[in-house]
């Protein structure tokens, strides 16, 4: 099939940080935020990774897009490696939109100053050519044209979450990460951002990888999604199979654990939610402390990745078999 | 540039400094123009002239030159000498504190190594060497004292790089294709200036006393070259019998001196944003109270609000957050706020303590019921006894409520001793019994550990515990769980529920998720845009929201089980405390079921089915 042309891949991508005790203890320990991680990401489809704080799904994003360097590991960007891509060029494929929209905003410049950077340094338009593409952009993302000569703090989270939008979008890359992007916003503005992102989505033919701890926003726009837990991946699925039947316990404890209207929460209180150490990882699965089906095997073994179809795991004793 | 005209001339010091500046600068610099003497010119026979005598309006000095001439002569040489050595240490300082604060580590390391050095000598033993090297004379001495400066400004501006380099605007130029040269010109260079030049008006003065200190000591301009430090140098030899020759020059240097730190003062009080707010006025212990109205007061009820406003002051006019708000929560009841950012439901729960920071923030009317008495009738010794005791708080983000230097159990007995005088060990064993309550293992791990070395929830559990220290019955917690993950938000809430029903304690919680509120709270308050738009059980709003605000922002939130779609959306952003519009429906405009009379009428809370609506047309 053309649709499932793949733009994004990464083999083993693992992320370690050194951590020396003090000058008098030579010996440094090592954190581990990212560790051997496998994915894949197809032209015009939206993955979504999903984890608690500290799962290293803010670091495994920005290795992608070339803002951190990985330990170990490669990353294949349109079939090429992304080292062979110079700074000036990797921003011309893959984007990364920003968790706070005003603090990813430089409080001295117009906004107008902000969105002609890529145009400027990446597109290297000239300056009629710079004032058509902004016009252009900031009617797509629903903003009016007299904004352009404000300054970021005269505006709300979600227009400056539209401006990061648009900001993005004038790279012309196609592959856009977008890191929480509506969790800084109101709720009644929340929706109208997904949708917007959707919209623009069909509309240029983007790639997404969506970051966030909210399940209900990875699924409203994402066909594939990546839960991860301490710096691994604990399971990978489309979306609908994913939500309907999760294989891992995790994946199963998070949809429990989100709070719905009219449904009380059916997670007893008494489980464990602390996260292993990092500098001390666990002999077994990473999870297996907190585990409801844990074997004994769990304690002792890391599970492989188990793939069926077109979905992956990594646990002994999976749920809904 | 007008603002900052204006908001320097609102500080009457920083405006007197400025216009003395200005001032002496027109003089002096003005001087070869002026018909003046020449400054030079020895007179013998006229040595040691009082001030306003013929001819010589200061007098003139041991050679018989004129005063005033050296004077002004003298003072625009010592500006000029200051103020180049304040140009050139802080260009030489900035590049280097810019350079070491955006690169970071050996750069960093290698840079501010040697500017330890350089501070590790006594600045004047330093002048002195660097003058001792290069010979006397007021070029030379510019040199050393520009020199000696750059540690001062390379360390400053290294700091406020490091703080920007971090920021997330800095990555976003990367990925617009800048390099990191155009990055430190065009992105971190404008928000460094403002550093750069409050640096530089608050040391102008210090420099021009070095220089004139080293001219003093005869190693700056020399003979017959006038500049302030020379001149006083001249005139101590005679400072006993002539002191007019020492106490003229010596009084321009001080005028100099207060002028430009008066001015700097105020450039870097305007520069601040914080500053130029008044935010660094201390906040009052309790909110200024405004009330005018004596309301009948309920005083059946455990906790009754009545028509509480409670208002910010800036920019010279009031800005209502919350407005006639009322309610009332029983014994042993959870009552959830619920609204968006800027709906008022986190002032409304800090004003039932008065917490809310003064300035800016003013109850103008209402009265606030618990057990019988009128809290906003209260003084500052009564209210402090209900915080923390009858009434306590959990906010958000315990990292920021719990202080970083205390160890766990240290706060946690703190908390109990403030309210009743105990034993020794009570506290302690109060405070471990209480860690026990709110289910921490390793108890004596965590009552030795600092807040960052636990994790948010655990935190949150801490701060619960603290709450519950001294047997509160009303518990106030604002978004308690906002700042956790989901299946640690799962188990704070059970935690909350369980505890409510155990010690029979009353809630008042305080969210923007209707879910988080639908799994604990007995009944809800929606507000909107400071006003309550909708009151009633729990259970009846979530199934049946009248008001068509909450009900679209429920159909909004995108909830588990749907799939990936286009999902319903309120078009509009809701509204900040600026817009005022008290006629009519504040939700109007972004309402889907609008009708004119929505905009003119005024809209009550009416009852409808089991709640109360704000709303003229509700949901059936």
């Amino acid at each position: 099939m053309n649709d499932k042309m793949q733009i994004l891949k990464c083999n083993n991508l693992s992320k370690f940080y050194s951590k020396s005790s003090s000058i008098f203890n030579k010996q440094s320990s090592r954190l581990r935020a990212v560790n051997k991680i496998n994915l894949e990401l197809n032209l015009k489809e939206s993955l979504g990774i999903v984890g608690e704080s500290g799962c290293g799904k803010s670091t495994l994003a920005k290795m992608l897009a070339g803002l951190i360097k990985p330990s170990s590991g490669e990353i294949e960007i349109n079939n090429r490696n992304i080292n062979d891509y110079s700074n000036k060029d990797l921003p011309n494929h893959i984007q990364y939109m920003f968790q706070d929209p005003i603090s990813s905003l430089n409080p001295r410049k117009t906004i107008y100053q902000s969105l002609s950077a890529p145009l400027k340094y990446l597109r290297k338009l000239d300056e009629r050519q710079i004032d058509q593409e902004i016009k252009k952009i900031i009617k797509e993302v629903n903003l009016k044209e007299e904004f352009l000569n404000r300054f970021p703090h005269e505006f709300s989270g979600g227009q400056a979450q539209r401006i990061g939008i648009a900001r993005v979008l004038l790279s012309k890359a196609k592959i856009i990460i977008l890191d929480e992007p509506v969790s800084a916003l109101d709720v009644s503005v929340q929706s109208q951002i997904l949708n917007l992102l959707n919209d623009l989505q069909k509309k240029f033919e983007l790639s997404y990888i969506v970051i966030s701890h909210d399940l209900a926003v990875i699924e409203a726009i994402c066909d594939r999604v990546t839960v991860m837990y301490f710096g691994e991946i604990a399971e990978q699925a489309k979306s609908k199979d994913l939500f309907e039947k999760p294989l891992h316990p995790y994946t199963s404890l998070l949809l429990k654990s989100v709070p719905t209207i009219n449904q009380k929460i059916k997670v007893s209180n008494l489980i464990e939610t602390e996260l292993p150490d990092p500098l001390n990882p666990p002999k077994g699965c990473s999870f297996n402390s907190r585990c409801e089906k844990r074997i004994e095997k769990c304690k002792n073994f890391i599970p492989d990745e188990t793939i069926i179809n077109d979905r992956n795991y990594k646990c002994f004793n999976p749920l809904n078999k | 540039m007008i603002n900052f005209l204006k908001l320097i001339s609102r500080n009457k010091l920083a405006l007197f400094g400025g216009l003395l500046i200005i001032l002496i600068f027109v003089i002096s610099f003005l001087s070869p123009f002026l018909p003046l003497k020449d400054p030079d010119i020895t007179k013998t026979s006229d040595r040691y002239l009082l001030p306003f005598s013929e001819g010589y309006f200061l007098g003139t000095d041991h050679l018989g030159r004129d005063l005033l001439s050296r004077l002004l002569w003298g003072t625009r040489l010592s500006l000029l000498v200051g103020i180049s050595a304040a140009l050139i240490s802080a260009t030489i300082g900035s590049i280097l504190g810019t350079i070491a604060g955006f690169y970071g580590n050996k750069t960093d390391n290698i840079i501010m190594r040697f500017i330890d050095v350089l501070m590790a000598f006594p600045y004047i033993l330093l002048a002195l060497a660097i003058v001792a090297v290069l010979g006397p004379g007021l070029f030379n001495a510019m040199i050393a004292v520009a020199l000696v400066n750059i540690p001062f400004f390379a360390r400053n501006i290294r700091g406020v790089t490091v703080t920007i380099a971090n920021k997330e605007f800095i990555d976003a130029a990367r990925l617009s294709g800048m390099n990191n040269f155009q990055i430190i010109i065009r992105e971190i260079f404008p928000n460094i200036l403002p550093v750069i030049v409050v640096t530089i008006s608050t040391t102008v003065g210090w420099m021009i006393l070095e220089t004139a200190g080293l001219s003093f000591l005869g190693l700056g301009s020399q003979p017959p070259q006038a500049d302030l430090g020379s001149m006083l140098g001249e005139g101590r030899s005679s400072l006993i019998v002539h002191p007019h020759t020492s106490y003229i020059p010596g009084a321009m240097i001080f005028l100099i001196v207060i002028g430009v730190n008066l001015f700097g003062d105020g450039i870097r009080d305007a520069l601040d944003p914080r500053l130029s707010k008044g935010e660094l006025i201390k906040p009052q212990p309790v909110t200024l109270i405004k009330s005018k109205s004596k309301i009948s007061e309920d005083r059946n009820n455990f906790l009754s609000v009545k028509n509480l406003s409670t208002a910010f002051e800036f920019d010279g006019k009031t800005h209502l957050a919350s407005k006639n708000i009322s309610f009332n929560i029983n014994k042993g009841e959870c009552l959830g706020l619920i609204g968006e950012s800027g709906s008022g439901k986190s002032v409304t729960a800090l004003s039932i303590t008065c917490l809310v920071a003064s300035p800016p923030g003013v109850i103008t009317d209402g009265s606030i019921n618990f057990k019988g008495e009128n809290i906003l009738e209260m003084d500052y010794e009564n209210i402090r006894k209900l915080r923390g005791n009858k009434i306590s708080y959990i906010f958000q983000d315990p990292l920021s409520t719990l202080h970083p230097l205390i160890k766990i159990g240290k706060q946690l007995e703190e908390a109990y001793n403030e309210h009743s005088a105990s034993k020794e060990n009570e506290a302690t064993e109060r405070g471990k019994e209480l860690l026990k309550l709110v289910q921490i293992p390793n108890i004596d791990i965590v009552w030795n550990s600092y807040p960052h070395e636990l994790s948010g929830g655990m935190r949150q559990r801490v701060s619960i515990a603290m709450a519950l220290t001294n047997e509160p019955e009303l518990i106030i917690a604002d978004e308690p769980t906002t700042a956790l993950d989901v299946t640690v938000q799962a188990q704070i809430l059970s935690l909350l529920d369980e505890l409510r029903k155990k010690k029979g304690l009353s809630i008042l919680f305080i969210s923007h998720d209707f879910g988080v509120v639908s799994q604990i709270c007995d009944r809800v308050i929606v507000m909107y845009g400071g006003k309550i738009v909708e009151e009633g059980k729990a259970e009846s709003i979530m199934k049946k929201p009248r008001h068509h605000y909450t009900s679209q922002l429920m159909e909004c939130v995108p909830h588990i089980g749907s799939g990936k779609r286009k999902l319903p959306t309120i078009m509009g952003s809701p509204p900040s405390i600026t817009d005022k519009s008290d006629i009519g429906c504040l939700f109007a405009n972004r309402c889907l079921n609008k009708k004119n009379e929505c905009l003119t009428l005024d809209v009550q809370l009416t009852k409808k089915g089991d709640s109360e609506v704000r709303c003229l047309f509700p949901n059936e």
